[in-house]
């Protein structure tokens, strides 16, 4: 173990974090829309926009990510003179956009199920109450289904943005230099694969504990229902009068 | 030169990538397998350390799930890769030997799959343990059965029941991370599809071939998975 080249590398590696929260935030972001947008279809009770997204989820889910990140970054050249006049080839050129592009089309898959479920596990006599009073539409999502079916999947939409972080680690094989890549930049040039490793491992792990703990504060803030009520703190002079 | 038709390429005639293909899709299935099994081995005993073992081996255990569920995969994949071969080297220097020793790509992918997949399975073997009611092992002690015993006959075969479904979601990761041993240079089915599309230059054509026998591998496991799951489930009653 040679600590000074460990500490080296450690900031070394530090430069690769950025790229990847990065590639992590836009993918997870864009992918909750998308996946909310499957997620609806699958509900809306409609063959026609239902089949689709269940082929959909299956396709992506079925799929190894490395696949997916190659179809897009390589296979789309085959087209290239197609999307040069489409004018989407300055897009598809950039390892960035094919990483994001695969990154949310592949999360959106997954997200969409838990979604669903989160939107499923609503009870129902919640909707009832609401339409009681008068509720509908949009708001009664907006009030009550959409607060409750949050609360329901955000500890299984957590795990899966910690799965999306470690994901952003295959840009790397598309000359992406996030830590991964450049993890494997520095063993390559040092061989020293057990330091760099230890390193590249370490900054993962505090990354995830982080989102992690951001996820848990959001959950402790979004169940106060769930925490007792705060005590009345007797006062304390009044006993001794 | 005339453009080969989707299925020319793909097909099994003289410009046809079909068997190269096809032996690619069994490298995948055999690496997964592999790996998948050591990964059993890895996980039972992992599983074990969380049930049974005192506070340094519970910490160990639970410390290398949380490790291993956090870091990339493919991090794992080139410590082994290149960790393998230094460590190889080294121990090969000693005997006298120069130079580079690579470790074979296949070792690696399952040895580094193995140990992954390994975390998973030691979580899914600690639930489906939980399930074993304590009354049937409380019974089993009480008739005489030593540990061994008792694992074999009481734990193992209800722990796997009960485990059966967790299993098979672990067994589509290890699929999905089979892909990424690709790097290594093994020839499975996305190395594969990467050497033909460079040669043919119909790289679309290649990685939606692969993706669709993924998509095919999936679907079979899956219903695999299935059938061993009602067959296990045979004589249980259920809610519902």
């Amino acid at each position: 173990m040679d600590f000074a080249f460990m500490r080296d590398s450690f900031f070394t590696l530090l430069g690769g974090v950025p790229l990847t929260l990065n590639l992590a935030f836009m993918s997870v972001a864009l992918g909750a829309i998308l996946a909310m947008l499957l997620a609806l279809m699958r509900m809306s009770g409609f063959k026609a926009l239902d089949w689709p997204a269940q082929a959909y989820v299956f396709v992506f889910r079925g799929t190894p990510l490395l696949v997916q990140i190659f179809l897009i970054y390589y296979g789309l050249g085959q087209f290239r003179p197609t999307l040069q006049e489409w004018g989407l080839w300055t897009f598809f050129r950039e390892p960035y956009w094919c990483a994001v592009l695969a990154l949310t089309l592949n999360t959106a898959a997954y997200a969409s199920e838990i979604i669903r479920g989160g939107l499923q596990s609503v009870p129902h006599n919640q909707v009832e109450a609401a339409r009681a009073c008068g509720m509908s539409g949009f708001l009664l999502f907006r009030r009550i289904v959409f607060p409750i079916a949050v609360r329901q999947a955000l500890p299984a939409y957590g795990s899966e943005i910690i799965l999306m972080v470690k994901a952003t680690s295959l840009a790397s094989i598309i000359t992406m230099m996030e830590v991964t890549g450049l993890a494997a930049k520095l063993i390559s040039q040092s061989f020293r694969a057990v330091e760099v490793f230890i390193v590249a491992g370490l900054i993962y792990l505090i990354l995830n504990f982080i989102i992690t703990r951001i996820i848990m504060a959001i959950e402790w803030w979004l169940s106060p229902h769930l925490r007792r009520p705060p005590a009345i703190e007797p006062r304390l002079e009044a006993a001794h009068v | 030169m005339q453009q080969l038709s989707y299925f020319e390429l793909i097909g099994f005639g003289p410009n046809g990538w079909g068997w190269a293909l096809l032996t690619a899709t069994g490298m995948t299935i055999a690496v997964a397998i592999c790996g998948f099994l050591a990964g059993s081995v890895v996980g039972t005993f992992v599983a074990w350390g969380k049930i049974g073992g005192n506070v340094v081996i519970r910490s160990l255990a639970d410390g290398y799930t949380t490790v291993l569920r956090g870091i990339p995969d493919l991090l794992v994949i080139y410590l082994f890769y290149f960790g393998g071969s230094a460590a190889l080297g080294a121990i090969g220097s000693l005997f006298g030997a120069q130079g580079f020793i690579g470790v074979p790509a296949f070792v690696t992918g399952a040895l580094a799959i193995g140990i992954v997949s390994g975390a998973y399975q030691a979580e899914v073997f600690r639930g489906a343990y939980q399930v074993v009611s304590r009354g049937e092992l409380e019974a089993a002690r009480s008739v005489g059965m030593h540990r061994w015993l008792m694992f074999r006959r009481i734990i193992a075969p209800q722990v796997l029941r009960y485990a059966i479904p967790g299993l098979g979601n672990t067994w589509q990761l290890v699929l999905k991370e089979s892909a990424l041993i690709s790097v290594t240079g093994l020839v499975e089915l996305l190395r594969q599809s990467h050497i033909a599309a460079g040669s043919t230059r119909r790289p679309f054509d290649f990685y939606i071939t692969a993706a669709i026998l993924y998509l095919v591998i999936t679907w079979v496991s899956t219903y695999l998975f299935q059938r061993a799951e009602s067959h296990s489930m045979r004589g249980i009653r259920r809610a519902s």
